[in-house]
């Protein structure tokens, strides 16, 4: 197991957005996160990925209790994240944006005296993750004036950058067309099997089209996990979420 | 982002640059010695104007106690020299070392808070320094203390002299200009301008922003310690009135007219600040009305200020050339 969530808690006053969640991420899996609106799915990705933290219960990353690892740390041992809405830094281009995200991972960065857009290595490093995720083109152009499917796949290229081991995805298909998202969906299968990838979804087709496995989030807890043509067959689920429509 | 950084712009800033290299001369043609004290005035506050921009403008934290740096490295060279020690090396040193020890320890905890808060809090701990201050009778409390010798640098630089002073303050005021025109363009410039425009995303990159906004903070303050260091030299005079958060707020409409995109235009926008404030008081005893109109005019219309107009100016000629 890459990732284990134990019996995790955090309520927002009298709210509770996680309530003894529990569920766990095979090695090598696309595992899917669906829920209705308000079911905490949000929450969740902020505390796996370190921006809040939990009331109680724990997070186990690779066998090591992270819980209480900062955020920016956890980008170090193999944890990268998109988000759900676009965030990207709008003024630099695109190509520097991919190599913030190498720059991370190649040193610190208490250097004030050479250009960083001269370090050739991160560069063509940065340019090849951007071929990667279908934006070789876009190099030059400022991340704020890219369309916005565009700045999704920068959003995941930058994840891409930091070779990550658990790919933690915010619905990265929100509000884009049907043509951007069968891109997105193209290139998440690509890498279907190289990266762990834990997707938080609200469109059920790209579920469908993506996970092995599938959580169903209601409420704060998981009511239901398994292959996601279980899932899309169990009852309870189909009552509680997708509705009357698949049933 | 840098690579706008060309044409008019680029000329208009150098032109500039090579005036303020003929001041002493054409001052002393025509005798105004008054201009050239102006105009070291301008070039003093033009360093910390400089200083401010790189938290302002770089990094996105905006503070109203940038003048309690100013106050610090002007004390360092008063407080020394009350004890009969003149040594600027001395002086020069202290005033580094305390206002980043201040910039550290202050900075440790104004970087907790964000936004509106962490506005408040510099401003408080600058105002808590003033008063500090205003309570330190041996150094002359309210009324400050009079500097009868400026620092020395064993005969290699004699400041009493205005025209060497002059040109000592314009160099280091170059020097520190293309050390941030370097560091902005560095790893660590792209950090902090990461960290203004989506600090969120950044710790997601693996950026301890903090760290790197606190180095931010420190580098910020110890550049306006050595501006302080040349004020008080400059008067001949220090007072807790230095520190007042009104001389913050001054420094922050310095770097609002200049521009807060560019490394160069604080220096432009301390320029115009002190200039029009000398010019208008000239005229009217009511100056400051006008002034403050003019000011807020600026900041309403004049978007990215000097430096935003002359960006637009630019693209006008480019966009022009190309059809």
């Amino acid at each position: 197991m890459i990732l284990q969530v134990q019996n995790l808690n955090k309520s927002f006053g009298g709210i509770s957005a996680s309530s003894d969640l529990n569920f766990e991420v095979a090695k090598g899996q696309v595992h899917a996160i669906v829920g209705p609106n308000g079911a905490g799915k949000t929450t969740l990705i902020a505390q796996i990925s370190g921006v809040l933290k939990p009331d109680s219960g724990n997070i186990i990353f690779n066998g090591k209790n992270i819980t209480k690892t900062s955020a920016y740390r956890r980008a170090h041992i193999g944890l990268a994240r998109s988000f759900q809405i676009t965030s990207v830094i709008l003024p630099m281009t695109v190509l520097e944006n991919v190599m913030l995200a190498v720059q991370s991972l190649s040193g610190h960065s208490f250097r004030f005296w050479s250009p960083a857009s001269r370090e050739n290595h991160n560069r063509e490093q940065a340019q090849q993750y951007l071929i990667d995720v279908g934006l070789g083109q876009r190099a030059g152009a400022l991340a704020g004036e890219i369309a916005h499917g565009e700045q999704r796949q920068l959003e995941i290229a930058m994840a891409l950058a930091l070779t990550p081991q658990l790919l933690l995805l915010d619905e990265p298909t929100a509000g884009m067309s049907k043509d951007e998202s069968g891109n997105i969906i193209k290139l998440l299968n690509k890498l279907k099997g190289q990266i762990t990838i834990l997707l938080i979804e609200h469109d059920m087709d790209t579920v469908f089209a993506l996970a092995d496995t599938t959580s169903v989030l209601v409420d704060g807890h998981i009511i239901a996990t398994g292959s996601t043509a279980q899932i899309r067959q169990n009852p309870e689920v189909q009552r509680a979420y997708l509705g009357d429509s698949l049933a | 982002m840098f690579s706008r950084f060309k044409f008019i712009t680029a000329r208009v800033y150098l032109g500039f640059t090579l005036l303020l290299f003929m001041v002493p001369i054409v001052t002393s043609v025509t005798g105004q010695d008054f201009y050239l004290d102006l105009l070291t005035r301008v070039l003093i506050l033009a360093i910390a104007a400089l200083s401010l921009n790189l938290m302002v403008g770089f990094s996105g934290m905006i503070s109203l106690g940038h003048a309690a740096f100013i106050g610090i490295g002007a004390y360092c060279v008063g407080i020394p020299a009350y004890y009969d020690i003149h040594n600027g090396f001395v002086h020069l040193g202290l005033a580094m070392v305390c206002s980043a020890v201040f910039a550290l320890i202050t900075g440790a905890i104004c970087l907790r808070t964000r936004g509106l808060y962490f506005i408040m809090i510099t401003l408080a701990f600058a105002q808590m320094l003033y008063f500090t201050f205003v309570s330190l009778d041996e150094y002359g409390a309210d009324d400050g203390l009079v500097i009868y010798k400026r620092s020395e640098f064993a005969g290699l630089l004699n400041i009493e002299n205005a025209t060497t002073l002059y040109y000592t303050v314009l160099a280091v005021l170059l020097i520190f200009f293309v050390l941030l025109h370097r560091l902005v363009q560095a790893r660590y410039g792209r950090v902090i301008i990461g960290s203004k425009h989506n600090e969120q995303r950044m710790q997601a990159l693996g950026y301890n922003t903090y760290k790197y906004k606190l180095v931010c903070y420190v580098i910020s303050g110890t550049m306006a310690g050595v501006a302080g260091f040349f004020l008080g030299n400059f008067t001949n005079y220090i007072s807790p009135e230095m520190m007042d958060w009104t001389h913050s707020s001054e420094l922050l409409f310095m770097i609002v007219i200049g521009g807060t995109g560019g490394v160069f235009s604080p220096i432009i926008g301390a320029a115009v600040f002190l200039l029009l404030e000398e010019f208008l008081s000239g005229i009217t005893i009511f100056w400051h009305l006008i002034f403050g109109l003019i000011l807020i005019a600026m900041v309403l219309f004049g978007k990215g200020g000097v430096h935003g107009l002359l960006l637009r100016w630019d693209e006008k000629v480019t966009n022009g050339a190309g059809q």
